[in-house]
């Protein structure tokens, strides 16, 4: 019997390794998935990169140490620095809100994860928790104008319940998947050790999940910062500063913006503009200095 | 669970089993020490209704290894993870019959599981350390149990009973993530040392180890042997009969609608015994790959 060979052209030869041996179509394929996904972050970054340099540009034009001193000037139409009040009320309330809702979320992720598994209460508390992700920002300000405003009037803290309500879902989510993530070999090896659950997670769980919970409540804060329609009515537009969180209408810089770029003036234009990229570096020196922080603690 | 009064009347019972003769007839025979460390009883376990390993008899003595041998899906590790309950923390899991450690039973409801996985330590499959530094995971353990005070110097012990320390002594504050996979698990072995246990388990510890590495813990486990009770499972009988004392050996019995698999105890007694003469057929065709 004979063995006949049919040389097939697909076939690549053993000796030849140059490109040709790949089939054309396999090589179009490939080039044509390249372009498209070179396109796509074209695309994605190219906008980002516009919006930043046109705040940056125009953010610039304004920006002076005044601009952070000094108070909003009274006749708004006039030109001139003053973003100062808004710079300090969006430290104060983000802050104060990021302080009710990372501890709040983190322990509500910390049940989720490690304590209510199989549990019906956990089902409910994350749909719940979803639910409330999906609650649209002015809603949320209403609520708390309702429940606190109305009985207690304008103030920082107002604001800052209701940036905390809005953070608290993604909080609540970030963390709890960063948690799901920790192998269960290391719990395993901590409850080897004649380790406590409480301590299990504060020692092991809690750090191997560090960087990711931080990142979630970055990216909480962030969002939280930029926030304007719950602050319009919780908070008000002072021009003077307010340092009292408890008391008295506060501002803050997204409100600012807001206020400033409707009126038909130059001035007030100009300081929406240098406000909005305070607001961006103030948001990215966060993100910064947090990620410095985490990195410090974890151990790769 | 077993009262003090039902004691007399199952041991009674259990004195006419086969493997806890051949277990007791081979103490006599003079395979070293005799205190028994665990006394291991009918045990079963269930996860919901499905029953993972059923009436396990078996005596771990001190001061020997007591290898836990089978095939993939017998049961082996779950097991020995009964005897530091490491199982109460899969939710739906119940046990019956008793696992007394030093005549007490380790189940009692007096019986606190953190205490007993204190005294009784394990080691992992896959090497586990925590993303801390060398020095923090071996120093972790005594640190939970309130342990203070001549850390360095704890640390430092652990270590070279692992025969890690030459290789690490420089770098403890280094992540302990820097170390290769076979000086990964000793650094656990180490970490489970720190706590100074009674006894190690080990689950596996060589399957994620190449052989120079797994001939290195070979060595450790027969070097730890003198001060404390070993009880390895391992899917290499080899490894099986290089180090261990006794053996036991476990097969997956397949129910009725050949999905559920129950490991039963075919036999247990010293390794020797085992791999040169057992008892029962099926130990012999596992042992001289007939199946398995």
């Amino acid at each position: 019997m004979t063995v006949t060979t049919v040389p097939d052209p697909t076939a690549p030869s053993s000796t030849d390794l140059g490109v040709r041996t790949i089939q054309r179509s396999r090589r179009f394929r490939n080039g044509l998935a390249t372009v498209l996904i070179c396109t796509t972050v074209v695309i994605t970054v190219v906008p980002l990169l516009l919006i930043f340099g046109y705040v940056l540009k125009r953010g610039l034009e304004v920006i002076s140490l005044d601009f952070f001193t000094k108070p909003v000037p009274i006749v708004s139409r006039l030109p001139g620095p003053g973003m100062g009040p808004a710079v300090v009320g969006t430290i104060l309330i983000t802050g104060a809100a990021a302080l009710m809702a990372i501890p709040l979320g983190v322990m509500a992720a910390i049940y989720l994860s490690e304590y209510g598994r199989g549990r019906p209460l956990t089902a409910v508390l994350r749909f719940l928790s979803d639910v409330m992700s999906g609650v649209p920002s002015i809603v949320m300000g209403l609520f708390i104008y309702t429940v606190w405003v109305l009985t207690f009037g304008q103030s920082g803290f107002a604001g800052a319940l209701a940036l905390a309500a809005l953070m608290l879902p993604i909080v609540i989510r970030s963390s709890e998947s960063m948690l799901r993530l920790v192998p269960q070999d290391l719990r395993e090896a901590a409850y080897a050790l004649g380790t406590r659950r409480s301590r299990t997670i504060l020692t092991v769980v809690l750090p191997a999940a560090l960087p990711g919970v931080v990142s979630g409540c970055l990216l909480a804060v962030a969002r939280a910062a930029g926030e304007t329609a719950p602050l319009l009515f919780c908070v008000g537009a002072a021009r003077e500063f307010n340092t009292d969180l408890l008391h008295g209408a506060n501002t803050a810089l997204s409100v600012q913006i807001f206020r400033n770029a409707q009126l038909p003036f130059v001035g007030p234009q100009q300081r929406a503009w240098g406000a909005a990229l305070t607001l961006i570096v103030l948001v990215l020196v966060l993100t910064i200095l947090a990620r410095w922080v985490s990195s410090r603690f974890a151990v790769r | 669970m077993t009262s003090q009064e039902s004691e007399p009347r199952l041991d009674g019972g259990l004195a006419r089993r086969p493997e806890v003769i051949a277990a007791r007839a081979a103490e006599e025979d003079g395979a070293g020490t005799t205190e028994a460390v665990f006394r291991i009883e009918a045990l079963t376990l269930r996860y919901g209704p499905f029953v993972a390993i059923r009436d396990v008899t078996i005596d771990v003595f001190k001061h020997q290894i007591t290898a836990v041998i089978g095939p993939s899906g017998c049961g082996k590790s779950t097991f020995i993870r009964c005897l530091n309950r490491m199982n109460d923390l899969i939710p739906g899991t119940s046990v019956e019959g008793s696992v007394r450690y030093h005549g007490q039973d380790l189940y009692a409801p007096d019986v606190d599981p953190i205490e007993v996985r204190r005294r009784i330590g394990m080691v992992f499959q896959k090497p586990n350390p925590f993303p801390k530094s060398i020095y923090d995971n071996v120093a972790f353990g005594p640190r939970v149990n309130g342990m203070k005070g001549g850390m360095d110097e704890r640390v430092e012990d652990s270590l070279r009973k692992a025969a890690l320390w030459d290789e690490v002594k420089d770098k403890l504050r280094k992540s302990a993530f820097s170390l290769s996979g076979g000086q990964q698990q000793r650094l656990c072995i180490a970490r489970c040392i720190a706590v100074r246990p009674d006894v190690i388990l080990m689950d596996e510890p060589c399957s994620a180890l190449d052989p120079l590495a797994t001939n290195r813990i070979e060595e450790l486990m027969v070097e730890l042997k003198r001060d404390y009770t070993i009880v390895i499972v391992t899917h290499n009988m080899q490894q099986a009969a290089r180090v261990s004392d006794r053996t036991a050996f476990f097969t997956a019995e397949v129910g009725n609608d050949g999905r559920e698999r129950t490991g039963v105890l075919v036999e247990f007694d010293r390794t020797e015994k085992i791999f040169t003469a057992p008892a029962d057929r099926r130990t012999e065709d596992y042992i001289t790959g007939r199946f398995g």
